[in-house]
């Protein structure tokens, strides 16, 4: 598929107006990549942050079951928090 | 799942598809400029950013009035993430247009052309709506002072753009007009697809965007619920609405 693709395609002119073309779509494409990466590195921060409050609940919860065990309920099943 | 992460995987297809449609049309589709020959291959990409910039620019006055309307702070959000979306698309449109300028004209910037020189006032007034933003440590205050900026700045958009047009003298060609254009059918063809592309890629950018400011703002909420007040680390002064 791609070998059809270059060889129906007109040879750019590089050596000309062909760098100015390529620079300015080079350029919209990096700033969408720069972005989605920026985003990327942003969600990988809120995955932690809900790894990171999934402990603290169950640690949480762990604690206060052995301080109180009357506060225990054992009746009723415990969901996952994320 | 929040509001703003459904639909967006479609959307995100649909966006890939229709730049990838747009660009073949660009390279093999969309005939040779007769004045500027290849050159002018810039123009369905710088076009449709700014297009897309200055109408982002005017949604983010929208959010904004509809936040001073109803005191409902999610307008808040959406109107900064339009804003700031459309500051990125600015800053794309400005490179691309200096590049085509420097190719074109031979300069990389001309300060006597209307349409270049409005158009970063409008890039400079937008550029201090974070700062503005971080100035204000109060969240409401915050809120209400960005949103009236939105909308004041917002409503200048097309007043300086109606005051562009009116100009008489300047060396950016008229190629889309009220009446048609001067564009041929393959070269408007290839430029309006261009534009939806740019424009869906602006929809899916703010839709991501959003679902991900959501998506922290509910793990907060969540750990606030479980643990406590106590348990969440107090917020830093940010520019963003928190």
């Amino acid at each position: 598929m791609s070998g059809v693709v270059i060889a129906v395609a007109p040879a750019l002119p590089l050596h000309t107006a062909g760098k100015y073309v390529a620079a300015a779509y080079i350029v919209f494409l990096a700033l969408v990549l720069v972005y989605v990466a920026i985003m990327a590195t942003r969600l990988a921060r809120t995955e932690r942050d809900l790894a990171e409050l999934q402990r603290d609940v169950l640690e949480r919860r762990g604690e206060s079951d052995g301080r109180d065990p009357d506060a225990r309920d054992s009746g009723r099943e415990r969901e996952p928090v994320a | 799942m929040s509001l703003y992460g459904r639909g967006l995987r479609g959307l995100a297809l649909a966006t890939v598809a229709t730049i990838t449609v747009a660009f073949t049309l660009v390279f093999f589709y969309a005939p040779l400029d007769a004045d500027q020959g290849f050159i002018q291959k810039i123009f369905y990409v710088h076009v449709p950013l700014a297009i897309t910039a200055l109408c982002g620019f005017v949604f983010g006055g929208v959010m904004g009035a509809m936040y001073l309307r109803t005191g409902d702070r999610r307008w808040d959000i959406r109107s900064y993430v339009a804003i700031h979306m459309a500051l990125i698309f600015g800053v794309g449109t400005l490179i691309t247009g200096a590049i085509w300028a420097k190719a074109s004209w031979g300069h990389w910037w001309i300060w006597s052309d209307p349409t270049l020189t409005s158009f970063l006032i409008v890039m400079l007034l937008f550029a201090t709506y974070q700062p503005l933003r971080f100035s204000i440590e109060d969240p409401e205050r915050q809120s209400r002072y960005a949103s009236v900026f939105a909308v004041v700045a917002g409503a200048f958009v097309p007043l300086n753009f109606i005051a562009v047009r009116a100009a008489q003298e300047y060396v950016h060609p008229r190629v889309l007009t009220l009446t048609g254009g001067n564009l041929p059918g393959s070269m408007r063809l290839t430029f309006v697809v261009a534009l939806a592309g740019i424009a869906m890629l602006y929809a899916t950018l703010w839709k991501y965007e959003m679902a991900a400011k959501s998506t922290r703002m509910q793990v907060r909420a969540l750990r606030r619920a479980l643990l406590g007040e106590d348990a969440v680390a107090p917020l830093k002064r940010t520019a963003a609405p928190s």
